[in-house]
């Protein structure tokens, strides 16, 4: 439409800057509550990817796809963060070293 | 020409909140932070041609989503010495590895993407393009959408049971 628009791969390169100080962040933390944070950046960075993609041949797809990995995050949201209480009540703690073994 | 610094400008704050937000000690700062990189990823969205998709992303994400993990850490009531245990989990010693290991995924990334040419707005995509298309073709993912999201709210209220240790 417009000859001076935003061009696709500076939206790709935000979208993978995003992926990776997410997946950056999910290496270096070891609270829950952060690794849970984590995984919405990285999902919001892959959004970001499909709403540019659609953008670019003007389609709708992109933003149902958007739309899924939106209901994908709350989900995982909610029964992440019922996990994240039980894992308070048992350990005491929010470490993910305290809860690496499997028995309970 | 306006939308381009837009963009930038956008791009620039989600970047520094989500490097704040992944760097905080104390996690309601953290949320904060996160919630301005919603809200700015919100922006880019809205700059190239999706404004049902920021409404979305403002409304679920930095609305709904960000309000669970503020009850969530409100409930577990962490205070200063929650602070202090995470100061000593960020030393440089711990996240330096991880940082060299992404960074080399991220150049990779930044090789690869930066040969791709093209504009990334053909025009607006409304709200009505994307209804049609959502229960037309993509009727069954609405499905599958609906059923994970049951799912997830079976498991959530199972898990989220003050009595899960009797049982088990």
């Amino acid at each position: 439409m417009q000859e001076l628009a935003v061009p696709l791969n500076h939206v790709l390169l935000v979208s993978s800057l995003l992926f990776c100080i997410g997946m950056l962040g999910l290496m270096i933390r070891r609270n829950i509550i952060f690794i849970l944070m984590s995984l919405e950046v990285m999902l919001n960075a892959s959004a970001l990817a499909f709403i540019a993609a659609g953008a670019h041949w003007g389609q709708p797809d992109g933003q149902i796809m958007f739309m899924l990995i939106l209901s994908v995050a709350a989900a995982e949201v909610a029964v992440g963060l019922g996990l994240v209480l039980q894992v308070q009540r048992r350990f005491k703690s929010l470490d993910m070293d305290d809860a690496n073994r499997m028995r309970g | 020409m306006l939308e381009i610094i837009l963009f930038y400008l956008a791009s620039g704050v989600a970047l520094a909140a989500t490097i704040l937000a992944m760097t905080r000690a104390n996690a309601i700062h953290a949320l904060i932070y996160l919630i301005v990189s919603l809200l700015a990823v919100a922006v880019i969205f809205f700059l190239v041609g999706a404004p049902f998709a920021a409404a979305l992303e403002i409304v679920i994400y930095a609305g709904a989503i960000m309000v669970l993990f503020v009850f969530v850490i409100m409930m577990l009531n962490l205070g200063e010495k929650g602070d202090a245990r995470e100061r000593q989990w960020l030393q440089p010693r711990i996240w330096s590895g991880p940082a060299v290991l992404s960074l080399v995924l991220l150049c990779e990334l930044l090789y690869l993407i930066s040969s791709i040419e093209g504009s990334a707005s053909a025009g607006t995509v409304t709200a009505k393009t994307v209804g049609i298309a959502l229960f037309g073709p993509y009727v069954i993912a609405v499905e599958l959408a609906s059923m994970l999201l049951l799912a997830g709210l079976v498991g959530s209220f199972h898990l989220g049971r003050r009595t899960l240790e009797r049982g088990s």
